[in-house]
């Protein structure tokens, strides 16, 4: 990001960074950052509330009246990420034949159909569209099942598209059904790794597929760091 | 630890590009200035290409009037459910609206510009190839100021 803030600039167009990470933005020595301690993801700070992110945009404009640079100036409000799960219900089981995981997916379909149409588009669709949550869910048990990886995907399983689309499907219906204020950042993600049935089974599926020497490439980009 | 600290330490412990000084332009007054957002979340709209998983140096113009925007970014490691809430979380489009309509700024751009921010280390096409193309158009559309907003 600020990089580009090098090129635009040096192309005649004044830019303000809002920065994430202070120590890159001071290496970098881009001409004007605004340093926001906010959680990743969210560079405005809160969702949902128009007068805070005004305020950021109004300190970062700010910055445009310094008459030399580089500017690198700390926002002093700070907002931190929430790691406790969302609180959220999850589908009854209800058709035993199938794996829990793509039983419970199925369940939150009529949720997930709700979003979308609110929302008007869906962050799922990298490598399955929402018809195809379940049967993501249900190839990742194969292989927790002991199949071999190569069985059931072919020689190239683009690991980290199943798993947006898996935490995207599961993200959209559980903030549909949550409902109130927006969730403290990383809220939906901890409810998804260690509430879901579909969580557990990408977790699952990620150290079946190390026991099985799949690539790092397969394995490592299936979850988040540190989980 | 939390997750964010463990990135933030990750992060500043890779190489950035060097630069040898610091650009800077000279705007015209803010309420006079015409104003794009340039984030390196990766958003696109449904009818245009997605950025591809890992080191993808292209960019995708964004009109003044796109709303549905998809965040396109590879990364597993920052916060999505608040882009999915709140576009202007990440996207301040309808912010910038407020704050020319009040005033504020001069004009807001026609067309924004989204990058994707998953680059090798070296960046270099950014710098010299894609980084300059996505700045000419911009300033083809008069713009004198870009807010850079990461994810």
């Amino acid at each position: 990001m600020c990089v580009l803030a090098h090129v635009l600039e040096a192309a005649g167009i004044a830019t303000v960074a809002l920065a994430a990470m202070r120590p890159v933005a001071e290496r970098i020595k881009a001409p004007r950052v605004l340093y926001c301690e906010f959680p990743l993801g969210r560079p405005l700070g809160v969702p949902g509330d128009a007068e805070f992110q005004r305020k950021v945009l109004r300190a970062a404009f700010d910055l445009l009246n310094a008459p030399s640079g580089p500017q690198l100036v700390d926002y002093p409000r700070v907002v931190e990420a929430d790691e406790t799960p969302l609180a959220c219900v999850l589908p009854p089981r209800f058709d035993p034949d199938v794996a829990a995981s793509a039983d419970e997916a199925q369940g939150l379909r009529a949720a997930y159909d709700r979003a979308v149409a609110r929302r008007g588009t869906t962050e799922v669709g990298r490598s399955v569209d929402a018809d195809g949550v379940p049967g993501a869910l249900a190839q990742l048990e194969r292989v927790i099942a002991g199949e071999h990886w190569k069985e059931v995907y072919g020689p190239r399983l683009d690991t980290l598209a199943v798993a947006h689309d898996l935490r995207a499907y599961y993200q959209e219906a559980a903030l549909e059904l949550a409902g109130g204020p927006p969730p403290g950042a990383r809220q939906a993600e901890a409810w998804f790794f260690e509430k879901t049935e579909a969580g557990k089974t990408l977790t699952a599926a990620r150290d079946a597929l190390k026991e099985q020497g799949a690539p790092e490439g397969v394995t490592f980009y299936l979850l988040p760091v540190g989980r | 630890m939390s997750s964010d600290q463990t990135m933030r330490d990750l992060m500043a412990s890779l190489p950035v590009p060097e630069f040898d000084s610091t650009p800077w332009a000279s705007p015209p007054p803010l309420a006079e200035a015409t104003v794009a957002i340039v984030t390196s979340a990766g958003l696109h709209r449904a009818d245009q290409d997605r950025f591809a998983g890992r080191g993808d140096v292209s960019y995708r113009m964004l009109d003044r009037g796109d709303r549905e925007l998809v965040l396109g970014h590879w990364s597993q490691n920052f916060d999505r459910s608040a882009f999915v809430l709140d576009r202007n979380v990440v996207y301040p489009i309808d912010r910038l609206e407020e704050l020319a309509a009040d005033g504020t700024l001069g004009a807001v751009a026609p067309r924004h510009v989204a990058f994707a921010g998953n680059q090798p280390d070296t960046v270099s096409e950014v710098r010299l190839d894609t980084g300059p193309a996505a700045a000419a158009e911009l300033r083809a559309d008069g713009v004198d100021v870009a807010i850079l907003t990461p994810v």
